[in-house]
């Protein structure tokens, strides 16, 4: 949001030690799902009832390529489910996409890349700055969100989103998720599943990776795995020279 | 600013034409309350104030990530939402049978789910 | 001191014309209705492509509706003889030109029953808030500054509220052209040179306008416009249109050279259907090159039609120009990892093969009618003729400088 703040959160990230509740320690939590093996949920317990997002948090993911399979939609697939896409489009240009697959190729080398794309939760997004009315915003926490009680569907975020992670809803929509709300003619894009993130769970795509190619996790908490690794290995954001700060990360591109 | 436009027109609205169009021959809203007694406020100030309750609560959850309210949408579907159909619109419908008679334009089902229940978030769990 | 500067008009078959101005701004109307109840799903618009056809038209409205007031301006800020009595008429076009577009923009929008929140809500960093606020206080601005032209008892503050006027038209072109320009995210736009291309712009698609319905006025009227009045009129029409051509050059140049645009220009230019095609016969050819024609040489200059023809020309080069900026460069796909080949679910990595749906053209027409409807209706009811003092002009050589 404003600036101030913007320099709080980027220093807290180094300074930050554990201070707040929201922060919480690795909760270790464990489920067991058919297919699945342990999946620990690192660094995020629920809020307590009544207490606001913090900046002491900043969501973030990381993504590794190497480890992301060509073909495999595990993520995009859990995505639909847990967000309620569900419904019937003629175009596909025309349908929503949260999250999605890009297939790249280095056609002077020939080495192929398969990456999930979604909202990349930038800390300086131009979403947030082109919305006239103020309806794309950005929560304390880094996650970036569209009010659609205020959202006139006029897709100026969606000009000025270099990462095509927005989509409008080009349809009236009758069977949606009740915690994921959305509808026609408002603009809409991935939420880091903010309402699963809000009780302590993991979003719904990194939880779906068969390859656990995908870390979520607290990147102003130096002891989170997602910030070490950050910290230690070769990370890469997505069109760098724009300076977002983008709060997901790749690997092996 | 709009909202308690909207908020005061929909209150004249009431005011003024609900005597009207009872006179005219439009029967009373017939609510069926399914679960008596439970709600987070007495009925008066339930009919008064839920859409200010709901309006402060959207941006409070929204906005600042706030959960856990005392007020909530899918805390009055839940409650609400006849036992028949599962849901708060329709004929008869908690929601709409009010609204239509109030001649309110309900804008929240447009993106918000009007059934209770059977819509549960389920993610890639079982 | 002042002699009237217009007179009342009365149009012969006004019913009529009112007629096909309301079923052309109805079918707008109707279209938006159909859109908004079944979603943008009826349009051609889709994830990629969000801004169609209503938003080359809306623009084209918009801009052009602040150049329309160039007229007046150059009456009255720049004291030019020649262009005061068409002041009042260049202030009315400005007024309903942009309603217009703005009619056009408003009932494209995803929620149009969201129009209020629009006004209530506005974030001051987005040049798209700001121009919430612009908007409105033009209108503000020319409705007191025709007033002023109007009333002969005002008509001595009449400058200061035409400098103001003037003032804020040449910001809100920047704002309208700055919705482009600030948007890093896109090949096509982030330049700096957007902004000053639309107000050239504006000059030539507002005079285009404003010629035409002028000329409509004086038929209307059964009466002539002098013909050293309409070649002076002309040749500014030619000069702007020469200016434009300019600026598209240097834009495209800027593209070419500074930012490394080339995959996205050949794209424009030279590989991109549709879009090569509109912007080389439409803007080019059409927009640039028959204008200047018919408003330079000699042979077609004299013709009566010639300044409908060079501004009807004007026109569509304009709307071709749009057509090609907004569309093509949505298009053409975003570029996300410099160098590779892309490909996905999303279409990443392909051009849209955007074609514009009937609701969506109507919308777009609808604006026109609205314009002319509203056009038509105030100069059938309020005096805005130009009247134009030959004796005294040729006197004192107004007519020369
Ligand atoms: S990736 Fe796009 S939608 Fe997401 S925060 Fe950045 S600009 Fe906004
Ligand atoms: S479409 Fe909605 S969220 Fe996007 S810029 Fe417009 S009002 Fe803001």
């Amino acid at each position: 949001m404003s600036e101030p703040q913007d320099r709080i959160e980027n220093k807290s990230r180094r300074s930050f030690v554990g201070a707040a509740a929201v922060a919480g320690a690795s909760a270790g939590v464990a489920a067991l799902a058919p297919g699945l093996k342990l999946i620990e949920v690192a660094g995020a317990a629920p809020r307590a009832p009544g207490e606001p997002a913090s900046s002491a948090v900043r969501w973030g993911m990381l993504i590794d390529t190497t480890k992301c399979a060509s073909g495999c939609d595990a993520c995009v697939k859990a995505c639909a489910t847990e967000n309620g896409i569900n419904e019937t489009v003629k175009d596909p240009r025309q349908g929503s996409q949260w999250i999605r697959k890009i297939d790249l190729k280095d056609p002077k080398t020939g080495q192929e890349y398969s990456l999930p794309m979604l909202c990349q939760h930038c800390e300086h997004p131009p979403c947030v700055d082109v919305c006239p009315t103020g309806a794309s915003m950005k929560r304390a926490d880094g996650i970036v969100l569209v009010d659609r009680h205020i959202c006139i569907g006029c897709r100026y975020c969606m000009m000025a989103c270099p990462y095509k992670a927005r989509s409008l809803v080009h349809m009236p929509l009758t069977e949606q998720n009740p915690l994921v709300p959305r509808g026609q003619g408002c603009v809409e894009a991935c939420t880091f599943c903010v309402q699963r993130v809000d009780r302590g769970q993991q979003p719904a795509c990194v939880e779906a990776c068969p390859e656990k190619a995908m870390l979520f996790g607290n990147l102003n908490d130096p002891n989170s795995e997602i910030a070490q690794r950050v910290a230690k290995e070769k990370t890469t954001q997505v069109r760098a020279d724009l300076k977002l700060n983008l709060g997901v990360r790749y690997q092996g591109i | 600013m709009a909202i308690m436009k909207q908020t005061l027109a929909a209150l004249a609205a009431v005011l003024l034409l609900a005597p009207v169009l009872a006179s005219a021959g439009t029967p009373k809203p017939d609510l069926k309350i399914e679960n008596p007694g439970s709600c987070i406020a007495p009925v008066p100030e339930m009919r008064r104030n839920h859409m200010e309750m709901l309006k402060h609560t959207r941006d409070r959850t929204l906005r600042q990530g706030i959960r856990g309210e005392k007020a909530s949408l899918n805390g009055c579907i839940n409650c609400h939402a006849s036992k028949t159909t599962g849901s708060v619109l329709g004929q008869g419908g908690f929601c709409q049978e009010c609204h239509t008679y109030a001649a309110v334009k309900l804008d929240c089902w447009d993106c918000h789910q009007p059934k209770a229940g059977n819509h549960e978030a389920v993610g890639v769990k079982p | 001191m002042q002699s009237a500067l217009t007179q009342r008009l009365r149009i012969p078959n006004f019913y009529w014309l009112a007629a096909i101005g309301a079923i052309i701004s109805a079918a707008g109307t109707l279209a938006a209705f159909y859109m908004e109840h079944h979603g943008h799903q009826v349009t051609g618009m889709n994830n990629q492509v969000f801004w169609g056809l209503p938003h080359v038209f809306a623009i084209f409205l918009i801009v052009g509706a602040s150049g329309v007031l160039n007229v007046a301006s150059i009456g009255t800020v720049f004291g030019k003889k020649v262009y005061k009595p068409r002041g009042p008429l260049s202030g009315l076009l400005a007024i309903t030109m942009l309603a217009a577009g703005l009619f056009v923009i408003m009932l494209d929008l995803g929620r149009a029953d969201r129009l209020i929140v629009a006004m209530t809500h506005v974030n001051w960093t987005s040049v798209f808030g700001w121009n919430m606020v612009l908007y409105p206080v033009f209108f503000g601005l020319v409705g007191l500054y025709v007033w002023l032209l109007l009333d002969r008892k005002m008509y001595a503050y009449s400058k200061a509220a035409g400098t103001a006027a003037f003032i804020w038209r040449l910001v809100m072109t920047t704002g309208t052209g700055s919705i482009f320009g600030f948007v890093v995210a896109r090949q096509a736009y982030n330049s700096a040179i957007i902004a000053p291309m639309f107000i050239i712009m504006s000059f030539a698609w507002g005079l285009a306008m404003f010629l035409i319905f002028q000329a409509a006025m004086y038929k209307w009227e059964g009466s002539q416009l002098d013909e050293e009045i309409r070649q002076r009129l002309n040749k500014l029409l030619g000069t702007f249109v020469a200016a434009v051509a300019y600026f598209v050059v240097v834009y495209h140049l800027t593209n070419l050279y500074y930012a490394k645009q080339t995959a996205f220009e050949t794209f424009i230019l030279v590989s991109g259907g549709i879009y090569p095609q509109l912007f080389w016969g439409g803007f080019v050819v059409v927009g640039t090159i028959l204008p200047l024609l018919f408003v330079f040489v000699p042979a077609l200059r004299s013709m009566a039609s010639s300044s409908v023809l060079a501004s009807i020309f004007t026109i569509l080069g304009g709307l071709a120009f749009l057509y090609v900026f907004i569309i093509g460069g949505q298009a053409y796909p975003l570029e996300m990892f410099p160098g590779m080949e892309v490909k996905s679910s999303f279409f990443d990595g392909v051009v849209d093969p955007y074609v514009p749906s009937l609701p969506e053209f109507l919308l777009s027409i609808g604006g026109f009618g609205l314009f002319f409807l509203l056009s038509l209706i105030v100069v059938q009811i309020l005096p805005f003729m130009p009247q134009d003092d030959m004796a005294q002009l040729r006197a004192s050589g107004a007519l020369q400088d």
